[in-house]
């Protein structure tokens, strides 16, 4: 069976947490429903939230905290 | 133009990117000096690494590693020979410390001092100089306010709405509207933080919200001693406090309005001192005919290709020459206003998709010419626009003799600019050249987000 994951809606920066100073949105092994954002993508200077489109566990982030993504990159794998 | 060896600037270091280091290296090749562009790993292959004499790099893709590292960029300059450097607009462009590091280094900063950028860049004590010139300004706080409480007595005065802002701030950030008492109990505090975060600094002031008023400003230049005015420019085509859409002049703004802020605009860049380009922003009320204040840039604007269109003045030649050290010899009776330019910002955005960036490769270009025709841009066929910077890829910008004709024309010409690959804001422009109230004039800040929610 393929594996679930999240895939980044754009090409950007992904960061992890809201800002600088407040902690991760969801941390491996926390659990998520639809509609749960999972990260931030920065793109030309502006904030797109990354929203989970299935519930699951978040099994393990494929992308580090400020790393580069490009459009339909996988962020995020899901575990059940 | 020539390079004679009495001028200190024989080798420029253009600390930015996009269409203005473009723009930046053809004005250094006009006056024979030598360009150097700073590139991050993200613009390695970009028209302006490849228009420029060398180039430089100066770190990673994001802004933070590379184009707002002022320890790096200041290295990389140094390193490269160069005498000057050249912020451009947006990233360390109003940095007072990038100045004064620039010039600790022993380079030329093309722009005001640290501490001119520093002083003037507190939108407090700008509203205070522009009093002193006799310039208006919108009703509000007289300086900054601590705390909600201190805010009551001004309320009292000037009533709701009002802007909430931050004495820092910039790009619309910390900027807040409240209609009442409750919303303003409610809103300041999240300003103040939003201020802190973005600037470093809390500061707030309030001021009357004028929801229907024009976007005019000014244009100066100055030498440090001597200051002159290029005439105004209109920018009340904003999306989200972002101008899209600039003219020169402002049509709407009587001569003898337009006399009196011109005068008053070159006052306040003498009675500074002021040395290099600069804008003095204000808010332009059609029904009152009254005009306000608002802040002053101290750099080169997106939008000064149309006054550079209407005055035949090069504004970016004009800063390195005073950065040279050369007396002004413009001459505020020599300069006068001719015809009409309309500048279209094309960013890399879906119109059509909440202006949702497109960020990708060009696969297509097609560059209108023509008399009173000009594209300013960072595009070659092929080239790709990165996601980590602003969305603005080029700057159609057309001139004619007057605003009905360059109207006609920008029409034309928008359908002969041909952009292929990404999603652009030109379908924007084309409706906008054939909207009634645009043609009409009839525009206003808050024009375009209530144009777009329709």
């Amino acid at each position: 069976m393929p594996r679930q994951q999240i895939v980044s809606p754009l090409p950007g920066t992904f960061y992890r947490r809201p800002s600088p100073d407040q902690p991760p949105y969801k941390e491996e092994g926390d659990s998520v429903e639809v509609g749960d954002t999972v990260g931030l993508v920065e793109v030309m200077k502006l904030f797109y939230e990354v929203k989970s489109d299935q519930s699951g566990t978040i099994g393990k982030y494929l992308v580090g905290n400020e790393d580069t993504v490009t459009a339909g990159q996988p962020l995020v794998d899901l575990g059940e | 133009m020539t390079n004679e060896d009495d001028m200190p600037i024989r080798s420029l270091f253009i600390a930015n990117r996009g269409e203005i280091a473009v723009r930046i290296i053809r004005a250094a090749r006009d006056m024979e000096i030598r360009s150097i562009q700073a590139y991050s790993e993200a613009d390695a292959d970009s028209l302006a690494v490849r228009s420029a004499d060398a180039s430089v790099l100066i770190g990673k893709a994001p802004a933070s590693a590379s184009y707002l590292n002022i320890e790096s960029i200041v290295s990389a300059a140094l390193r490269s020979g160069a005498d000057a450097v050249h912020p451009g607009y947006g990233f360390l462009a109003e940095n007072g410390d990038f100045a004064d590091a620039v010039e600790s280094a022993g380079l030329i900063f093309i722009g005001p001092k640290g501490s001119t950028i520093r002083h003037l860049g507190d939108k407090v004590v700008a509203r205070t100089v522009a009093e002193e010139v006799g310039l208006p300004t919108v009703p509000g706080s007289q300086g900054r306010i601590e705390n909600a409480d201190a805010a009551k007595p001004v309320l009292k005065e000037i009533g709701f709405p009002v802007l909430i802002k931050a004495a820092a701030g910039g790009g619309g950030r910390g900027i807040r509207i409240a209609s009442n008492q409750d919303e303003f109990e409610n809103f300041a505090p999240q300003a103040s933080a939003e201020a802190r975060a973005a600037f470093g600094d809390g500061g707030i002031y309030v001021e009357t919200y004028l929801r229907r008023a024009r976007h005019v400003e000014v244009q100066i230049v100055g030498d440090g001693t001597k200051a002159v005015h290029l005439f105004d420019r209109e920018c009340s085509l904003q999306r989200r406090r972002q101008k899209i859409w600039e003219e020169a002049p402002a049509e709407a703004v009587p001569d003898s309005i337009r006399d009196h802020l011109c005068r008053s605009a070159r006052d306040f860049a003498q009675s500074v001192g002021y040395r290099g380009v600069g804008t003095l922003e204000f808010l332009y009320d059609s029904d009152t005919q009254k005009c306000y204040f608002l802040e002053m840039n101290t750099r080169i604007q997106v939008e000064h290709p149309v006054t550079e269109c209407v005055t035949g003045v090069d504004l970016v030649c004009e800063s390195i020459k005073i950065a040279n050290g050369e007396p002004l010899n413009l001459q505020q009776d020599e300069i006068a206003l001719r015809g009409h330019a309309i500048e279209c910002r094309i960013n890399a955005e879906d119109p059509t998709n909440g202006f949702m960036p497109d960020p990708g490769t060009v696969t297509e270009l097609t560059i209108p010419d023509g008399p009173g025709i000009r594209f300013d841009s960072m595009l070659y066929p092929g080239c790709t626009i990165p996601p980590f910077y602003d969305s603005l890829i080029g700057k159609l910008i057309v001139w004619d003799q007057s605003r009905s004709a360059t109207l006609k024309k920008l029409k034309d010409i928008l359908g002969e600019l041909k952009i292929g690959g990404i999603k652009t804001t030109k379908p924007l422009h084309q409706a906008l050249v054939e909207d009634e109230d645009i043609i009409a004039g009839n525009m206003h800040t808050g024009f375009l987000d209530e144009w777009l929610d329709l």
